[in-house]
């Protein structure tokens, strides 16, 4: 599901510049240089989780290599054969990052899309935003990719709005931080998952939107630190 | 006439149906209290009134509206109460951060304010890219010149920013006025005594086992004023509420923050839960991690700082511990601070293994640290003497730091390529993801914000619990064995029954042979 708005994101990278990437997947370095970034394909995304380890470097076409070993044999002496190498190139794991970013913390606060009875995702104009009660529930909020497993929480729900998952499901629990600072006016999210994800909403205006600033890694080690 | 009468039938009947759908409309609805007659009549004409764009798009939200705008006099006579939002709260905290003491308003303009030039920093640290945004920033120095004021504090700056999980900390340094001593009495300096049951036992049944673990001996807590506890720490919330000072850190709360990794939840009293334990709860996990974070990313110019004077014939036995402004600063030019490391250093000690800035040799025991148990020391033997640990000197450059997985620990770069004259060169620490340092001319200012974590490579992997202890200790009386399994169990029985069964035949033979004898 592609989102409306273009929103800008960074990605703090390691030796030499920052990428700074626009939502329809461009990629850019010095605010100057833009690269059309390929699309996530799953062969893609197995691809990436094989070979690239560590911070992302700075340069689009370095390439990351990583020598796999077959363990099937289980002699000492390992056949050249079945030692290959995973070659990646940085651009594929950004564009990989990305989506994955995409899909597992994007956050739209409840009501602000609306499916139709075809099927269709749409904005929903008549949203006023949430109130400030809500607005400090995870319930409120849900991520805005293609339900995975959709539940049915309460007799309460309203289909149009509730077709996707909502934040409070996400395992582990308390993998997101809610705040709401300046005395409620603004509501912050941000997730402990990909740190760096910030997510704002103002209740009572439409006004929502996130960003990702930080350096593209998954924080796996998580459900340690909780 | 039957075609006459036909359609005048027809038209009767269209307007008996006309009428009963008319009266359906308006019948009115069990629940609300309205009519759709009424209704669709207020719809169409608020339609016709306002003439909105793509008009049968919004037609149901407008319909919606409508409902809900009628206006329903249930007024009771009981009025609601104000509530105080929590805007109105807020600004009454911050309130007085505005408000300016009368008595000090002249004097200020004299004496050397012990806070920096806050907007300035505020500004540059836009330049860098790193800031809070403004408002919050303003807040932020009103409410360290809050503090400033009342701790009477000679100096302080903002050290930066821990995010956590429900609130965040800002994060004030300070130095500490002099003559100001340790008021908390740490509770776990010695280990208390055994307990003597099992003296008190019958004599019959074996004494239970008694542990035999002697904890380590406790590394003593650096003084205020020097090393880890060079400078305390206030925190707070949010800018407004009131600061909190965090207790001084050990060496012992250092050594096992390095080992876990924890979120911060926002709570100063929050118990921490780990492996191996933390000692202390989230404001000792605190103040361990700014400890570390400022031991590890707080930088300044090379020549900003110079070693203080030495007093007497010291050689390098122990780390220099002070340094003084340099007068003759000149100011490195930006393009050079941002191309090699070796323009900056470090101006914060560094920790040691040991948890502490100087080290401390433990094997060497006072009179007063000797343990309870009379007879145990006894038994030990004199340890070797164990080396001591050194870190890198006071002041050194950056470009000694070690490169941790695969990647150096700073990057550096210009605020702005195109005005290079007027940019700020800003350094970022890849240890401590949020560390932040810029220079500019003769100036210069470190802040952190980020979680309050190190950057940790591939994966954490927590410490494994050492192996349980034997129960007894192995000796004369009782020897720790393990059971037999089934086999060895049954092969005894039969080697046993065997054995039985031998000496039966044998003695079965014996008396064969006494009877045989007998017989003859």
């Amino acid at each position: 599901v592609p989102l409306q708005r273009g929103s800008i994101w960074s990605l703090q990278v390691l030796l030499e510049q920052d990428f700074w990437l626009i939502i329809e997947e461009i990629s850019d370095f010095n605010c100057m240089d833009w690269l059309l970034l390929p699309a996530a394909t799953d062969s893609m995304i197995s691809e990436v989780s094989k070979a690239a380890r560590g911070r992302f470097i700075g340069d689009p076409s370095f390439v990351y290599e990583r020598a796999e070993v077959n363990r099937k044999s289980e002699d000492r002496v390992i056949p050249a054969a079945s030692v290959f190498q995973n070659k990646v190139k940085e651009e594929t794991r950004l564009s990989v990052t990305v989506h994955q970013i995409d899909q597992e913390v994007s956050v739209v606060p409840r009501g602000s899309f609306i499916r139709n009875h075809q099927g269709l995702v749409l904005v929903n104009r008549s949203f006023t935003g949430l109130s400030e009660s809500e607005s400090r529930k995870l319930d409120s909020f849900l991520h805005f990719r293609e339900a995975k497993n959709p539940k049915q929480r309460s007799v309460l729900q309203n289909p149009a709005v509730d077709f996707l998952e909502v934040l409070s499901d996400d395992i582990p629990k308390g993998s997101w931080s809610v705040q709401c600072e300046f005395a409620s006016r603004v509501c912050v999210l941000r997730s402990l998952l990909w740190l760096g994800l910030t997510f704002y909403h103002l209740p009572g205006t439409p006004q929502h939107g996130y960003v990702y600033m930080g350096d593209g890694t998954k924080n796996l080690d998580l459900p340690f630190m909780l | 006439m039957d075609a006459s009468n036909e359609t005048q039938d027809r038209r009767q009947q269209r307007m008996q149906s006309a009428a009963s759908f008319k009266a359906f409309l308006l019948k009115n609805s069990t629940e609300s209290n309205l009519n759709l007659y009424d209704h669709l009549t207020q719809l169409l004409m608020k339609v016709m009134t306002e003439h909105p764009h793509n008009a049968v798009d919004v037609i149901e939200d407008m319909s919606r509206d409508v409902k809900r705008g009628l206006f329903h006099d249930m007024q009771s006579t009981l009025r609601d109460l104000p509530q105080t939002t929590a805007a109105e709260l807020l600004a009454e905290q911050q309130c007085s951060l505005f408000s300016r003491p009368e008595d000090a308003a002249q004097e200020e303009e004299l004496v050397e304010t012990p806070l920096p030039n806050v907007s300035e920093i505020g500004f540059n640290l836009e330049q860098a890219g790193v800031s809070l945004g403004r408002e919050e920033m303003q807040r932020i120095f009103l409410a360290l010149k809050q503090l400033v004021e009342s701790q009477a504090l000679p100096r302080c700056r903002l050290w930066g920013k821990i995010l956590g999980t429900q609130s965040n900390y800002i994060v004030a340094e300070a130095e500490c006025r002099e003559g100001e001593e340790d008021e908390e009495q740490s509770a776990d300096e010695a280990p208390e005594d055994e307990d003597r049951e099992a003296e008190t036992q019958e004599s019959e049944m074996d004494p239970l086992p008694e542990s035999t673990y002697k904890p380590p001996p406790v590394v003593p807590k650096e003084i205020i004023g020097t090393g880890v506890n060079k400078f305390v720490y206030y925190v707070c919330n949010e800018p407004g509420l009131p600061w909190v000072k965090l207790p001084s850190v050990s060496p012992a709360q250092i050594v096992v923050a390095r080992q876990i990794r924890k979120f911060f939840t926002g709570r100063l009293d929050t118990p921490i839960v780990s492996y191996p334990p933390f000692p202390g709860n989230e404001a000792n996990y605190l103040r361990a991690q700014i400890a570390r974070i400022s031991a590890g990313t707080q930088v300044s110019p090379q020549g900003f700082y110079q070693a203080g004077e030495e007093e007497g014939d010291e050689e390098d036995e122990t780390p220099r511990d002070s340094y003084e402004v340099n007068p003759d600063f000149e100011g490195i030019p930006v393009t050079e601070m941002v191309e090699s490391l070796s323009f900056w250093v470090h101006h914060v000690q560094h920790i040691l293994q040991q948890g502490r800035c100087t080290w401390v040799n433990l094997t060497v025991k006072p009179g007063e640290e000797s343990y309870e148990e009379g007879e145990s020391d006894e038994k030990e033997e004199e340890p070797d003497e164990p080396e001591p640990e050194v870190g890198p000197p006071l002041l050194t450059p950056l470009s000694q730091d070690a490169e941790m997985f695969n990647s150096p620990p700073w990057s550096s770069k210009l605020s702005s390529a195109l005005t290079s004259q007027h940019a700020v060169a800003v350094l970022r620490s890849n240890l401590w993801p949020g560390a932040y340092a810029y220079a500019t001319g003769k100036k210069f200012e470190n802040i952190y914000i980020g979680w309050g974590v190190k950057y940790a490579g591939e994966g954490y992997i927590p410490s494994v619990p050492p192996l349980p202890q034997k129960e007894y200790p192995s000796g004369a009386d009782i020897t720790e064995t393990l059971d037999p399994t089934l086999e060895e169990e049954q092969m005894l029985q039969e080697a046993l029954e065997e054995q039985q069964a031998a000496q039966e035949e044998m003695e079965e033979e014996e008396e064969e042979e006494e009877e045989e004898e007998d017989d003859d």
